[in-house]
Parts: C-alpha cells; structure tokens; sequence
C-alpha cells in the first residue's frame, strides 16, 4: 500500500474516531458520577447536529454553536430531573432501560420537530480540501482533531483543579463519602448530565459538515462510543479518546483489507477485535480491573 | 414448584385456552404468537438476567442463528424443518459454549459490550454473507412451513395453540429449574457472587449453563420465525432486538420468569398497538418505557405483585406502608 | 411523584383512546359500503424518507377521489398501516389489513426487504399486493398475486449502461448499500455487465447507517474506473457524493433511481453538481412534449402534492401513486372482490402512471420496460434531464 493510501485511511479514521471518543466522553462523565451507561448519548449528538442546523440559518456559525451547545445541555439537565432523578434509588438495569426510553423520546421529538430529512451544514472554514501528501483532507477534519484536543485538555483542568471538578470525582470514587463529606451528589450527577449532554452536542456540531444530521442517526454514534468507552476503559478519560481513535481507525482499515466485500465486514472487524481484547483484558486498554471490582455493576 | 406457581400456569391455561374465542379475529392471534415466540427469548434471557444477575445485549444473534440454520438447512439441503431445527439448537448451543467461556468471565456493562459485539458479528456475517448462504442483506425466502404430528402449522390459530404449548413446556421446566438447588445456586450468584463463591456455589458452571439454556431458547424462538414468517433477512436480528428482548424482560420484571411473559405480551401489543400514532409512535415507545421504569423499577409483574402483597400485609400488621417495596427498590 | 406520573399516564393513555377513538368515528356520507384499501408503508424508521411521500400521496388520492363522490358511489376507506421499515413490522401489519380489517387489496411496503417479507402472506391468503419497492426478485419469478410498480432495477441497470456505452466508458466501479435494495441492485449490476461488456473494476458496499464512505472511495480511485455507479437508497448516498468530490475522484457519478428526492441533492450540496441517474419522467414533466400521454397527468400531481403539503414532489410519492391508482380502476370495473382484482391488475395495459405506461401480464408483474426512465442529471442544485 502506497503511503498516501494508508494517510487517506488514517485519516478517515482519526476523523471518525474522534467523535466516537467524544461520545465515549461523555459516557464516562456519566458513569463516573452514577454507574449507568446513558444509552440517549447518542441523541445529544443528534440534537446538537440538529439545533446548529437551525440556528445557522438564522446567525453566524460562531455563535450557533455555544448556543446550541447551551440547548443540548439543558435538554440534557431536562432529561436527568424528569427521569433519572426520579428513579436515583432504583438499580442500574432499571436506570439503564430508563435511558432507553429516552432516547426513543428524543429520537421521537426530534422527527416531530424537523422531519425525517437528512440535513447538511456549512463546514467551519473553507470546503477545499488539503492535500498531504497525496492524502485529500478536508479542513473540517483538522477542526474535528483540535475540538476534540480542547474539549479533553478543558476537561482535564476541570476535573484536576476545580472545587467542582474535584467534587464530582470524589462522587465517582465513592458515592457515599462523598456525600458524608458534604457534596450533593444529586447536583454532580445533575452537572453531569449537562455537561455530557454539552460535549454530545460538541460532537454533533463537528461532525454534521462531513456526514449529515437526520433524527435517527444518534444510535450508531451511541453504539460506536460505547464500544469506544469500554475498550479505553470504562471511566477512565484517556481510555476514551485511545477507544475512539482505535475503534474508528481499526473500521477503515478493516474496510481497506485487500479482499472482496472487506466493506460490509468492517464493523465486525471493530467489534471482533473489541470481543478479543475484553476476553483478554476484561478492564478494557486503561481501566483497571481492581476498580472495575468496586463498582456495583 | 411452589402453590402460587401452580395456580398461575392454571390460570394461564385457562386464559389461554380462553383468549381465542374471545378475539374473534386471527389477526390478534397472530399478535399472540409474536408474544410466544418472543417470550421463548425472554424467558431465557430473564433466567440469564434476573436469577443469574447477568447482562446480554447479544441473544438477537442466537435467534439469528435459529432462524438461519433452520431457513439454510431447509431451502437449499432439503431438510425437513424438525430436524433442522435439532441442529440449529445445537450449532447454538456450540456457539455460545464458545463465547460464554472467555465472555462470562466479564462483568456489568463489559459483559454488556462484549454480548453486543457477538450479536453484531453474527448479524455483520449474516449481511456479509461469506459463504454464500445466506442471500445477503436481501436474505432469502420459501422457508418451508412447520408441521406437527402431520398438522401443517398454516393458519394462525394453529400457530398460536403451538407456540403457547412450547411454551407452557418451557415455562414449568424453568420453573422446576428456579425452585430447585440449581435456582438458589442462581440466586446466590445474583445475590453477589464473590459470596456465593465462598459458599462454594461453582458460579463459572452455573453462569455458562445458563447462558446455554437461554442460547437454546432464542435459537428455537429464531427457528419458529423462520417458519411462521418464511422469509428471512438480518435486518430484524439486529441491536434494535436484542435492546428490545432486554426491555421486555425488564419491564416485566426479570427477577420473575413470570414477569418476562408479561413484559413481553405486554411490549409486544403496546408497540403493535402505537403504530396507530404514525409519527408519534416512536415518541409514546419511550414515553411509556421511561413511565414503567419510573413507577415500578422492578418491572410491572413484579412490581404490581409486590404492591398487592403489600397491601395484603399492611392489613395484617401495622407496619410502615410501603416500606417494604421502597427497601427493594432501593437496593440495587 | 408516582402519583403525578400515574395521572400523567392516565391522561396520555386516555388522549390516546380518544385520538382513536375519533378515527373510527369517520362520517359515512355515502349510502353504499366502502371499499377498503390498506398500505403498508414505513412512515417512520430509517426508511421514512419513502414513506412519508407515499402515505402523504396515497391519502391526497383518497380523498380527491372521496371529494369526488367514491367509486362507484362506494367510498375509497384507506387503512394506512406503519411498518417502521421493519419486517416483522410488516409482516403484522399485512395481517392486521388482511384479517383485521378485510381489505381487498394493498399497496406497498416501500422498501425491498419488507416488501420480499410479506409476499408469502399475499400468496397465502389470496389478496393483491402491489409494492412500491424496486427489487426485480419481487416480481422475478412471477407471484401469482404481487406486483409492483417501480421500474426494474434491472432496467435502470440496462439504462445506465446503455448510457456509458454510448459514452464509450467500459470500467465500472460501483458501490452498493447493505439493505435490500441496495443489494439488489449489485447483483443486477454484475449480472448484467458481462451483457454489456463492462468490466467492474471496484465493488464496494457501505451499511445503511455508515457516515463515511472514504475508504470505499479510496479504493474505487486506485481502480481506474471510468465511471462510478452509487446505488442504495439511505441518505449515505449524498455522503458517497461529498466524499467521492472530497477525495478528488471525477470521473462521473451515475445514482441509481432512489435518488428521486431533491432533498438527496441539498443534502449534498454543491458536490452534486453533474451526477447522473435514471428515473421516470416525473422530475421534470415540464420539459415533456405536449402530446406525451404522461404530461398532464404528472404535471397535475407535481401540482396537487407541492400545493398540499408543500414539498417538493419525489419519485416515491409517485410509485404509491401508481399502485393506488391501479388498484382504484380496478375497483371501479370489478368491485371489490380480490380475485377480480389480480385478474383485473395483471390484464391492465396502456395504464399512464408517473413511472410511465404500465403493461401487465401474466409473465410480467412490473408492467415497465427500461424506456420508462429519462436520465437526469443535476443542474444547479436541480434535476434537469439530459439531452441526448
């Protein structure tokens, strides 16, 4: 293989991948502060999409984009006071099924809102694409890598040095000291659901240039940060992003192996070597079994 | 097997002997033998779930099996459906003695993945079609019809005495199973199983049996699909089904084999029934999901019986009400 | 808390017991019994870019034909049932139309798969089915009582090669979509290039819910095609589009006949520019002659439907119009009796419809040849057929 093919491939798999870290983030936020997987996640992805779409008829992009952000988050905000906080003392199962149901409400309400048409948006800078060598990039990859890079370096300073930050890891370490200690772990869990609601959003508004935002996209983002998540390592930031970039890289290369039909194998390939690794390693690249021993579920 | 199991497989019988000359209408009976066929799936996965304390978003990839050994081996090897069927469970069987050995060493939501990632394999090959059999993502049709004992399984009604007889069997075998030392081996396990291990409950054993069992149920629950629909393609035996089997027995209540039958018939109506609402239809499936959740977060069977029981015993005693489903639901 | 959510569920549930409720209350105006059609479309799921037109159509036919005083003097009473573009969906909804509600004929599903799902039940209990899916394995071989109104995708196979040949292009790459409809259509690509001496060079797929198509399209650039065939019928087509402009790739880009949907071009953008694809005259009916036998007919529709529901009019709308309307003139020579329906259906010939003139007969249940299709191209983010 020619070197310009393999960078054309990487590249196509850093871009994707990227989301799928940026949607594992915010699972993690989520499982940190409440043990759940919030299966809506892949629906903040939509609806960030979606309300960027809408609002950048009406403003310039840059300022679509916090406002969408700030949307999704209270969306988010929303979603947790009217079904999860409700049901805070229920079992992780039960909690799990809840999120279900609310992606379906989201999935539902969005389709009522904008109708089952794929909608494009305008990429953040030029639509030319960049040749490296021999690779055509578009720019719109180059802001998706540098988004993603603020979004980790943001959140890593949030949750080394803010009092916030620190208080939703004490939640995550251990949910009862920590609210002995005098943190109101039903407020981090509030934060963290706007928050990963907000980095969801992030990830929609990047991505919906290259591909296109329609209101039952959110499940394979969903899915794929899922899968991104657990193979980095449940909780663990760093895991994330090594999750998503892996998983996105593995499907294009696994798409480019040189026989008939590679194409249609290619999410088997990521899920095939994800099953492998979790035999092999059950904690996932950087989480660590220990902890994984302490978590209720 | 315990009274209160007794009076509920008669009062099943009953309803189900019932129900046909009530509903005048086939049409509702064919709604009926989707609630048995799925609720084959779902009595396993409750076993696998709610006794076991284990998690799979994989047992589409069984039915898939099910439904595709049993369609292969008919359309283009000329064997009849029964037999067919036997070595369609085994394949099953083999399979998820495979994955269940390094898998079920996984715990919570890497059990989780690693289920889904099966299922997605099998569906991924089944679309892919490596070795030409399987007709691709159009999949194939002409699956022969089922016949017992010489009756051909041609009409709905004849369909929905089958299927709710299966399973009947299978429902009081599974029961037996749960009131025995295997069931309590079970519980234990659910119960935490670094303490059951202590006990001296093989955990690894009974966790792969279960898994086994539960395999062989969505194999056979895939097997009748292929002969009540006669067309088979992947696109029904992906992640939206294992995530909708999950839900099922969840909201019946998958601490209770009883419990996943009701979610099932349960779920099984109420989406047939919000197709009615076109557009909103998705919108009223997450909104009665998330309602169920919130109001009996330990699934609507469960969760209902426990409430009438409170009841009962509030009038008996004089202690707090509610508290005793308020500890449970806590408990998780 | 429980209490709010059980009243809120009372009240959801009892608003939705009225809502259906009302529906059956319909007014019977017309003295005689009504004729029952059903059709079975996905109006929500993945699919419901199709189904959307086609249940907005058929319920825009209805009523014109209502208004007007039924059939007959029977009213038209169509049950529109939502297969989520599912086929277990389907294959419940089929039996709710058939048992349930007794209807004597159907029309639809909207997708390939669902539609392969469900003939067994038409053939089992005897009641016409006209799809409104494209696979030719739908009709090929015959089924006594399945048709279908889309053209062949065998003949939008044969017009887009007929179309390179002419242009002297003999290397293919193409790249299909995993649903039914997109896998169809590569086996009538392969099946049918050896026909026309083409070779296929590059053979790609994509999954319905893929975002990315770039490493496909990198394959396809290192093969030297001539020309690139896309055929799936998921919004990823517009992606294939973007990202084939992306990575440089021009050799020029033919669709298959799902691209009937100007929503598919605003999807892509200016990266639509140029593309080629074949569909019935429907797109552009105002550059018709005045003396085509489609015109006035397609240019009332376009009319009617962008009028109503003020949407641009696609192909899709257009296939549930041809199936409803074949079942109506049925209705109207032989009443409502299923088996005079098919007879009646398989005897039509010389029917205009938006797809084209449709033939039936014993041996062909499509009704089309390859000279229903116009091949379009896009022009300024609008179909304009190419002049030949």
């Amino acid at each position: 293989m020619e070197l310009s093919t393999i960078l054309q491939y990487a590249f196509a798999g850093i871009k994707i991948g990227s989301i799928y870290a940026m949607v594992a983030l915010g699972f993690n936020i989520i499982y940190n502060t409440t043990g759940i997987i919030n299966l809506a996640q892949g629906e903040f992805v939509m609806l960030g999409g979606m309300f960027t779409v809408t609002l950048a008829k009406l403003m310039p992009l840059g300022l679509a984009f916090p406002i969408a952000v700030l949307a999704v988050a209270i969306v988010g905000c929303l979603f947790e006071r009217a079904a999860i906080w409700p049901a805070r003392r229920s079992s992780v199962i039960t909690l799990i099924m809840i999120t279900i149901g609310g992606s379906f409400l989201l999935k539902g309400a969005a389709m009522q809102v904008w109708g089952k048409n794929s909608f494009p948006l305008r990429p953040f800078s030029s639509e030319k694409p960049i040749n490296i060598l021999g690779a055509w990039v578009q720019p719109q990859v180059f802001w998706i890598i540098g988004v993603l890079a603020v979004v980790m370096i943001l959140l890593t300073l949030f949750f080394r040095f803010t009092l916030t930050g620190k208080a939703m890891r004490a939640c995550a370490a251990n949910r009862a000291a920590a609210t002995l200690s005098g943190i109101s772990v039903d407020r981090m869990v509030l934060l963290s659901f706007a928050l990963s609601a907000g980095i969801g959003a992030i990830a929609g508004i990047v991505i919906t240039p290259v591909t296109l935002v329609d209101y039952g996209c959110g499940s394979m983002y969903a899915l794929k940060g899922f899968a991104a998540a657990v193979l980095g390592g449940l909780g663990v930031s760093a895991g994330a992003v090594v999750g998503g970039l892996t998983i996105g890289l593995m499907e294009c290369f696994g798409a480019a192996l040189p026989f008939q039909g590679a194409s249609s194998y290619k999410d088997g390939f990521a899920l095939l070597i994800l099953f492998v690794f979790l035999c092999a390693k059950p904690s996932g690249i950087l989480g660590r079994a220990a902890i994984s021993e302490l978590k209720k579920f | 097997m315990g009274k209160k199991n007794l009076f509920g497989l008669a009062s099943l019988v009953v309803v189900l002997l019932v129900v046909p000359h009530l509903l005048g209408n086939p049409y509702y009976l064919g709604v009926l033998v989707w609630c048995g066929i799925y609720g084959l799936v779902c009595m396993g996965l409750s076993l696998f779930m709610g006794y076991c304390g284990q998690i799979s978003l994989g047992h589409a990839g069984f039915c898939a099996l099910g439904a595709y050994i049993s369609g292969i081996l008919t359309t283009r090897f000329g064997f009849s459906p029964w037999p067919a069927l036997g070595v369609a469970m085994l394949a099953s069987l083999l399979v998820a003695f495979v994955v269940g050995l390094p898998t079920l060493r996984l715990k919570g939501h890497y059990l989780a993945m690693a289920t889904l990632g099966f299922g997605m394999i099998i569906f991924v090959a089944a679309g892919g079609d490596p070795f030409g059999l399987t007709g691709g993502p159009s999949g194939f049709w002409g699956i022969p019809k089922l016949s017992v004992f010489g009756v051909v399984l041609d009409s709905e009604v004849k369909w929905y005495y089958f299927v709710w007889a299966v399973v009947l069997v299978c429902l009081v075998a599974l029961l037996n199973i749960v009131h025995s030392r295997v069931g309590r081996a079970l519980r234990s396990i659910h119960g935490g199983e670094p303490a059951a291990k202590a006990m001296g409950v093989h955990t690894a054993r009974y966790k792969t049996q279960t898994f086994l069992l539960s395999a062989a149920l969505g194999s056979l629950a895939g097997s009748f699909y292929a002969h009540y629909v006669g067309f088979v393609n992947p696109h029904p035996f992906g992640l939206n089904f294992s995530i909708h089997l999950l839900t099922m027995v969840v909201v019946g209540g998958m601490t209770n084999l009883w419990g996943a039958i009701a979610g099932t018939a349960l779920l099984t109506i109420l989406t047939r029934y919000f197709r009615v609402f076109m557009d909103w239809g998705v919108f009223f499936d997450g909104f009665i999901l998330v309602i169920i959740m919130l109001v009996f977060p330990e699934g609507l069977f469960v969760g209902a019986a426990r409430r009438l029981g409170g009841f009962v015993s509030r009038k008996r005693s004089t202690g707090v009400p509610g508290q005793a489903s308020r500890q449970a639901a806590g408990g998780g | 808390m429980k209490r709010i959510c059980i009243g809120m569920t009372a009240l959801v549930l009892t608003a939705m017991l009225v809502v259906t409720g009302c529906k059956k209350e319909k007014e019977e105006e017309l003295a005689l019994a009504p004729y029952k059609v059903g059709a079975v479309f996905a109006v929500t799921g993945p699919a419901s870019w199709l189904g959307e037109p086609e249940k907005n159509t058929a319920e825009m036919i209805a009523k014109q034909i209502n208004d007007a005083g039924g059939i007959n003097g029977h009213p038209l009473e169509l049950i529109v049932e939502d297969t989520t573009g599912e086929e277990t969906a389907t294959v419940n909804a089929m039996k709710k139309l058939v048992d349930k509600d007794g209807v004597c004929a159907v029309i639809g599903p909207s997708r390939s798969g669902t539609s392969m799902a469900i003939i067994n039940i038409a053939e089992d209990k005897k009641v016409p089915l006209v799809s409104c899916a494209a696979a030719a394995a739908i009709v090929v071989p015959v089924k006594k009582w399945v048709f279908k109104v889309p053209q062949m995708d065998s003949d939008c196979v044969r017009r887009i090669y007929d179309y390179m040949k002419e242009k002297g292009w003999t290397k293919a790459a193409i790249i299909t979509g995993t649903t039914g409809f997109g896998a169809a259509g590569r086996d009538q690509l392969i099946k049918l290039a050896k026909e026309y001496n083409m070779e296929i060079v590059a053979d790609e797929t994509y999954g319905p819910k893929d975002t990315d198509m770039t490493v496909q399209l990198t394959k396809i650039k290192a093969a030297n095609a001539q020309a690139l065939i896309n055929w799936s019928i998921v919004p990823g087509q517009s992606t294939v589009i973007k990202n084939a402009r992306q990575l440089g790739l021009t050799i020029p880009l033919f669709q298959s006949h799902g691209f009937g949907n100007i929503e598919y071009v605003k999807a892509a953008g200016a990266a639509a520019e140029g593309v080629l694809f074949p569909a019935g005259a429907l797109l552009g009916p105002e550059g018709l002659p005045d003396d085509d036998p489609q015109k006035k007919l397609l240019l009332q529709y376009k009319n009617d439907y962008e009028t109503k529901y003020s949407d641009a009019v696609s192909t899709f709308g257009g296939h549930a119009y041809d199936a409803l309307t074949l079942v109506v003139k049925a209705l109207k020579a032989v009443g409502d009796d299923r088996a005079k329906i098919r007879d009646h259906i398989e005897n039509t010939t010389g029917f205009v419809g938006t797809a084209g003139v449709f033939n039936y007969s014993p041996q062909d249940h499509c009704g089309l040849d390859k000279t229903a299709f116009v091949m379009y191209t896009v022009k300024a983010g609008k179909f304009v057929p190419v002049e030949e």
